[in-house]
């Protein structure tokens, strides 16, 4: 089962079929059965069920998950894949302690693969689509994995297999949440 | 924000199916404060173009609430300028805090709106991005939208479909056009246009009572040319 949690305003809001219902589409056709969850709703038996969790993307001016940062404080001991989307890194990024910087991206933009990974594989360049106003900053905890012209676009953790996108694959590029429930079948 | 209130938002409305779908999901969860619409001169227009806008009105009279209109020449950038005057606009007068659209796989549409949102400091809500096609269609019909085509710019529509209401028989017909010719179910890369006529939170119907048909090789256009608002 993989765990896609919803980081939107609200439970049920407006925002879910835009940054959840894709993800959670995506993942049916492919023959997985994922289970969504509002963040404030996230339990310990649905953490443990979880073959791998997804952090879905919010609207830019919906910040309101990261008001409790210790809530995602399981991402530490989780140990099985956890893939971060868009605004769906900031709780990577404020569990692991990895700054960030002012980038606002909006629209196509051109991703370069730059180290190797099984998310990756076989991907020199693709166009994907970015809805973000920060990027993140480099630290030797994280690989990047993947850049544009201006920021890091894809980071995994140097130990465990927590992936991190700036952009959004929902749009455009499905085939990475089709390889990362890959990943959780084989983890 | 204060999640426990409901923001009030304007809706991006061209008086077609996927505006006014988007217009009625978020009237589910937040308040609807206005409709906006641009209209442009240009027919050639990716942004704002649509067969019958001068009827946005007359939707707008028909669910009750207010529109904000701009006109726009319609060239490429500059018609930005004129959606962001009426973002303004909408803002000033009815204090809205973000905007819906209906797009569904425009990146085009929806990228350009999303800057605009950003520069203004509003949300941005697109309800129907890429939803599942087949089942938004059924949706649309099940919650009572009438929805007829007002264009055709596609093999294989000819000028049959030009007012034609999408009902549960032109669904399937749509379903086998969208297999043959690989055309989108909804529309989306603009093989067709639509007008809403009726949808669940109009207080009265919109009856055609006068239109014309433009129709050549597989391109054409209803315009209306007369309507009204008749009881349901």
């Amino acid at each position: 089962m993989i765990l896609v949690i919803d980081l939107c305003y609200r439970e049920n809001s407006l925002s879910r079929a835009e940054f959840v219902g894709p993800v959670a589409g995506i993942l049916r056709g492919v023959g997985a059965v994922p289970i969504v969850r509002h963040y404030t709703a996230v339990s310990a038996p649905d953490l443990e069920a979880a073959d791998g969790v997804i952090l879905c993307g919010t609207a830019l001016k919906d910040r309101g998950f990261m008001e409790g940062p210790e809530r995602f404080g399981w991402l530490r001991v989780f140990g099985r894949p956890v893939l971060g989307i868009s605004s769906g890194m900031l709780p990577i990024v404020a569990t692991f302690d990895i700054g960030i910087e002012p980038c606002p991206g909006i629209g196509m933009t051109d991703i370069q693969v730059i180290s190797p990974d099984p998310l990756f594989a076989g991907k020199e360049i693709f166009a994907a689509y970015e809805l973000h106003e920060f990027a993140v900053q480099v630290t030797d905890r994280f690989v990047p994995l993947a850049v544009s012209d201006r920021c890091t676009q894809a980071l995994r953790h140097c130990s465990l297999p927590i992936y991190a996108l700036l952009f959004h694959p929902e749009v455009r590029n499905e085939w990475i949440i089709e390889r990362f429930f890959d990943l959780t079948e084989s983890d | 924000m204060n999640t426990e209130t409901t923001m009030r938002l304007g809706v991006l409305f061209s008086g077609g199916k996927d505006s006014l779908f988007a217009c009625w999901k978020a009237m589910q969860h937040e308040e609807v404060a206005c409709l906006i619409t641009v209209i442009s001169r240009n027919p050639e227009s990716y942004m704002f173009h649509t067969p019958n806008i001068h009827l946005a009105g007359l939707q707008a009279e028909a669910a009750g609430l207010p529109l904000v209109e701009a006109e726009t020449a319609g060239e490429k950038e500059t018609e930005l300028l004129d959606l962001r005057r009426a973002l303004l606009e909408a803002r000033d007068r009815f204090g809205i805090e973000g905007v819906v659209t209906g797009a569904i796989l425009s990146v085009y549409q929806a990228s350009r709106v999303q800057r605009l949102c950003h520069d203004l400091d509003l949300w941005c809500f697109n309800p129907l991005w890429h939803t599942d096609q087949e089942a938004y269609m059924e949706d649309l019909i099940g919650a009572g939208f009438r929805v007829i085509i007002t264009g055709v710019f596609s093999c294989p529509f000819d000028a049959s479909w030009l007012g034609r209401e999408i009902d549960h028989r032109a669904l399937n017909e749509l379903r086998g056009a969208a297999r043959k010719y690989r055309i989108t179910l909804t529309g989306e890369g603009g093989e067709f246009e639509t007008f809403v006529v009726d949808a669940p939170f109009f207080s009265r119907r919109i009856a055609i009572e006068e239109a014309s048909k433009v129709y050549r090789n597989h391109n054409g256009v209803l315009h209306i040319e007369r309507a009204g608002l008749v009881e349901r």
